[in-house]
């Protein structure tokens, strides 16, 4: 997790801790509070989107219409995404387990 | 708005806050957001876990203009926020339209900020205030709060040997919200999404003050598992523990009438683990009496939108007819 200005000395912050820039929270990566992952199975979906308003953490990708797919680096792998899901079109994984394929 | 017209929108409340995994408050606050999305919007939040987890120093999740004060003040926050913009807005300073939404939790709204909601209802001020209840103040670790239901084990309401869970039955916001006669008020959980933001369209586009309740699962006091805040919000409605309603100007609309398929209030209460010890044989009685209450308050609801149906319709008829 990296906050870019953390060089800001006492002097450039706000008055008042106002928190002047929007979305900044986009930097609190929280993807690594997952232990266990959703698996997103493209074939099985039916792009009825029902998963993406109940993402607490708002990461699903969307493009024209469709679902691409999950982003990891903010999706805490509560698993509410699979359990809405009609058709079973994500499962959840181990995290870990996951974590070795990748490596090797 | 559907899931689909709801994807293609741009979020007004971003990745990167720190709420528990699977919990229901920024699902409610997103969609809340995107059902207004076709304003220009400014919020406010009371303290609570909202504020807490969006806007850890320096980094915040919100696109919008957002206000937090303190604890109780919420909705007079937001008051002076409407009344400075209208008093701008006649001077010529502001030309955009914009629209307002409050949000609390249920200790900032059932308990800490009554006062200042009540005012703010009261004055009439035009602006959404939305309680996303979670039956307790989690930010704080878990206390008892008056819209925690009766039986819950809380850290200040523990379940033991003498004490079996909370003892007062939970306060209901929803009349408190109706005798300040206001526009709307209307009552919702994440269980019936589409019913959720319709309520909060409708609470956005009433010309006047809008309360609307969403009852929103919080994983660490109900003890349930992080992917079960939909399955237990449903099991909420379908056992009429959490009725969806609207109070439009007065008269009760019953949206959603399980029937024959009711459930009974234990189906509600077995996938928590704050209601784990009621589950004993020698505590039966206790669930026999919630279920009771249940009832009774279910029949109750159901008699009123019964009779202001019938108003309703005698209403427009007349209308009808003094049109013709
Ligand atoms: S597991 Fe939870 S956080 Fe991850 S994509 Fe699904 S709903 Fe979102
Ligand atoms: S809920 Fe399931 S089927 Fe619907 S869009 Fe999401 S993954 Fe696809």
């Amino acid at each position: 997790m990296t906050i870019k200005n953390v060089k800001k000395r006492w002097k450039d912050i706000p008055i008042g801790g106002v928190i002047v820039e929007p979305k900044t929270s986009l930097r609190n990566k929280t993807g690594n509070w997952r232990v266990q992952k959703p698996v997103f199975h493209p074939e099985r979906c039916i792009h009825c989107m029902l998963c993406v308003p109940y993402c607490p953490e708002d990461a699903f990708i969307v493009e024209d219409g469709k679902l691409k797919g999950i982003n990891y680096d903010y999706c805490k792998g509560c698993g509410l995404c699979a359990s809405v899901c009609p058709v079973k079109a994500i499962t959840m994984e181990d995290e870990n387990v996951e974590q070795e394929n990748d490596e090797k | 708005m559907n899931p689909k017209e709801y994807s293609e929108k741009e979020r007004a409340l971003y990745s990167g806050h720190s709420s528990c995994a699977g919990c229901a408050m920024p699902v409610v606050t997103r969609s809340a957001l995107a059902s207004a999305s076709e304003y220009n919007i400014v919020a406010s939040a009371a303290t609570g876990c909202l504020e807490v987890t969006t806007t850890i120093y320096p980094t915040s999740s919100w696109g919008v203009p957002w206000i937090h004060n303190t604890f109780e003040n919420a909705a007079a926050t937001i008051s002076g926020v409407e009344s400075a913009y209208k008093a701008l807005s006649r001077k010529g300073k502001i030309n955009k339209k914009y629209k307002f939404i409050a949000f609390g939790g249920d200790g900032g709204t059932y308990d800490i900020g009554l006062q200042s909601l009540s005012g703010a209802l009261e004055r009439g001020h035009n602006f959404l205030y939305i309680c996303y209840d979670n039956e307790g103040y989690m930010n704080t670790g878990g206390q008892r709060s008056s819209a925690s239901p009766f039986g819950a084990s809380t850290t200040t309401s523990p379940a033991g040997t003498v004490h079996k869970g909370k003892e007062q039955w939970r306060k209901d916001l929803m009349k408190i919200a109706v005798a300040h006669n206001i526009p709307y008020v209307a009552q919702a959980t994440i269980g019936n999404w589409p019913d959720m933001t319709m309520k909060f369209k409708k609470g956005i586009e009433t010309n006047g003050p809008a309360v609307v309740v969403v009852l929103s699962p919080c994983i660490l006091l109900w003890h349930i598992k992080p992917d079960e805040a939909n399955t237990v919000s449903r099991l909420a409605i379908d056992s009429c523990f959490w009725p969806l309603y609207e109070v439009i100007n007065g008269r009760y609309v019953l949206n959603y009438d399980p029937g024959k398929r009711k459930k009974p209030i234990e189906e509600f209460m077995k996938p928590q683990g704050r209601y784990k010890h009621l589950f004993k044989p020698e505590n039966r009685h206790i669930i026999d009496f919630i279920q009771k209450r249940i009832d009774e308050e279910w029949e109750e609801l159901k008699r009123r939108a019964e009779f202001d149906k019938a108003y309703i319709k005698s209403n427009s008829e007349s209308e009808k007819q003094g049109r013709n």
